[in-house]
């Protein structure tokens, strides 16, 4: 059966924060609705965290790490699920259950199986 | 049409229905196409000598699953492993009902809304119309290596994504048939607006769009939109070679010379859109009643005698299921006909949003005209002369200017 990831892109807050209560709710509703197909997931710090990595001059050169990437759009990478279904029509009914999708946008991408 | 034509007919038409089953048996719409483009060569080469087999879809059925088993082997060779046990050799010929369901699989997997609707064009050109990938580029003035990759790249979202090859559940149907019934007019379109000179394959689009039209309506003949897009079609093609003059220069639907009509596409039109009405339950389709303005055209002796009620009357059905500013702007017009420029011109100025659209500024620019009021009729032709208009069009409106000045000194 395929695997998606679902990307979740939504305003780039801190979902640990109290004021994120009701959000988590109906994400907690989510994930025992779709628990059959939810094979794993979980939400991000925002964009303020991220650090990226680089290698100069490829394998073995030197580390390069930079804060961010602060998001320019409005809208931020801020959590994933891996979603096990049937077909990209199951995958889509799925996704637009998802809070994110209500708001923002869930990008859903199939994983390639070697 | 020349015994050639006739075969190369069957062949396509047959090809088809068997690369739909194969699809299914497959798995892969890349896979069947070899297969069955490579089984219609074979056909080709071998019917007009052997003569025409008794059940030529089972003999191109076998032809093509024979191909595509080679192609799985030499695949799963090239791979390094073991060919799986292919059990797709069943030479018994499908029933009837199962090369239609896998013709509606074929259908709504072409058109699935995840495709991006140039993809969904181009596959349904390639794999429903059976024409070349050289053919749909000429047809869509793409240059043919984009043609490849962006069919390339349909078919393998539709791989790796799993786009589903299923006929969508009842509940889903209406959305994703509204779905493929705009890929079909896209085709259409495309076709109609290509004019007198173009590419034969550009201008052939109009036939093809008819054609998958028509299938649809064989998979379907209880679907309001499906009659509905198919009546539409036809009534439209109807006035195509009326629609410019000798010269290339666009009429109106005014000036168009209505005996030449094809008097025989507005009779199916009309009794589609009769069956069509008759199947609407409650919702209108916007198909349906845009095939039902089409018909009171159609079905007019003259432009001064059409019955202008009954237009405004179906634009105000096509406004409660598509609400746009182009929509009000035609119906403007047909009010305009019925009651007057000055009641036209007053809806025409409440519409908003239409200023970047050239046919805002001609329509008012006609009905100023019509209402004598020169200076702001001028202004209103620069406006849609100045917002981008094909060039048979700038002339016409060039003419209209003119005559403006005339009608002064008069």
């Amino acid at each position: 059966m395929p695997t998606y990831l679902a990307l979740l892109y939504t305003a780039d807050v801190d979902w640990s924060r109290p004021e994120f209560a009701q959000e988590t709710k109906e994400y907690v509703e989510f994930g025992e609705a779709a628990a059959a197909v939810i094979k794993g997931g979980h939400a991000l710090y925002p964009t303020a965290t991220a650090t990226t990595v680089r290698v100069n001059g490829g394998k073995g050169g030197d580390v390069v790490t930079s804060d961010g990437p602060y998001a320019e759009t409005k809208e931020a990478l801020t959590g994933y699920y891996l979603l096990e279904c049937a077909d990209l029509d199951e995958a889509v009914a799925v996704a637009a259950k998802i809070p994110a999708a209500w708001s923002g946008t869930v990008e859903v991408r199939p994983i390639i199986k070697f | 049409m020349g015994a050639g034509d006739a075969l190369a007919r069957l062949v396509r038409e047959e090809g088809t229905r068997v690369l739909a089953t194969l699809v299914r048996v497959t798995g892969s719409v890349d896979l069947a196409e070899d297969a069955v483009q490579d089984a219609a060569v074979r056909a080709l080469e071998t019917w007009p000598r052997d003569g025409l087999p008794d059940n030529p879809r089972a003999w191109l059925f076998v032809a093509a699953k024979r191909r595509a088993i080679d192609l799985i082997r030499r695949e799963a060779r090239r791979a390094g492993k073991e060919a799986e046990a292919v059990s797709l050799i069943d030479p018994a010929p499908e029933p009837p009902e199962v090369v239609r369901d896998d013709l509606l699989r074929l259908v709504f997997t072409c058109c699935h809304p995840a495709l991006a609707l140039e993809a969904q064009v181009a596959l349904a050109l390639r794999t429903l119309g059976g024409l070349s990938t050289a053919e749909v580029a000429r047809g869509l003035l793409v240059p043919e290596a984009t043609m490849a990759k962006r069919l390339t790249r349909a078919k393998q979202k539709i791989t790796q994504a799993a786009i589903p090859y299923r006929v969508p559940a009842a509940q889903e149907l209406p959305d994703r048939l509204a779905g493929v019934a705009a890929t079909v007019y896209l085709i259409f379109n495309e076709g109609y607006a290509a004019g007198a000179g173009a590419d034969l394959v550009r201008t052939g689009l109009t036939s093809e769009a008819i054609r998958l039209a028509r299938l649809l309506a064989e998979l379907m003949p209880d679907e309001p939109t499906v009659l509905g897009l198919l009546a539409l079609l036809l009534l439209h093609d109807a006035r195509r070679t009326t629609r410019v003059d000798d010269a290339g220069e666009p009429l109106l639907l005014a000036e168009q010379d209505r005996t030449r009509w094809d008097a025989e596409a507005i009779k199916e039109g009309v009794e589609m859109v009769g069956a069509a009405l008759r199947r609407t339950p409650d919702r209108p389709d916007g198909y349906v009643v845009q095939a039902a303005i089409a018909t009171c055209h159609a079905l007019a002796p003259s432009y001064a005698q059409t019955n202008w009620d009954a237009v405004v009357s179906w634009y105000d059905v096509l406004l409660t299921v598509q609400d746009t500013p182009v929509i009000r702007l035609n119906r403007a017009v047909a009010v305009a006909e019925r009651d007057g420029p000055a009641a036209g011109l007053a809806l025409v100025d409440a519409i908003g949003g239409l200023e970047g659209y050239p046919w805002w500024h001609a329509t008012r620019a006609e009905l100023l005209h019509r209402l004598d009021r020169a200076g702001p009729a001028r202004e209103a032709y620069e406006r849609a002369l100045a917002s981008g208009m094909s060039d048979p069009q700038i002339r016409h409106l060039r003419r209209r200017m003119a005559a403006l000045d005339i009608d002064l000194l008069e």
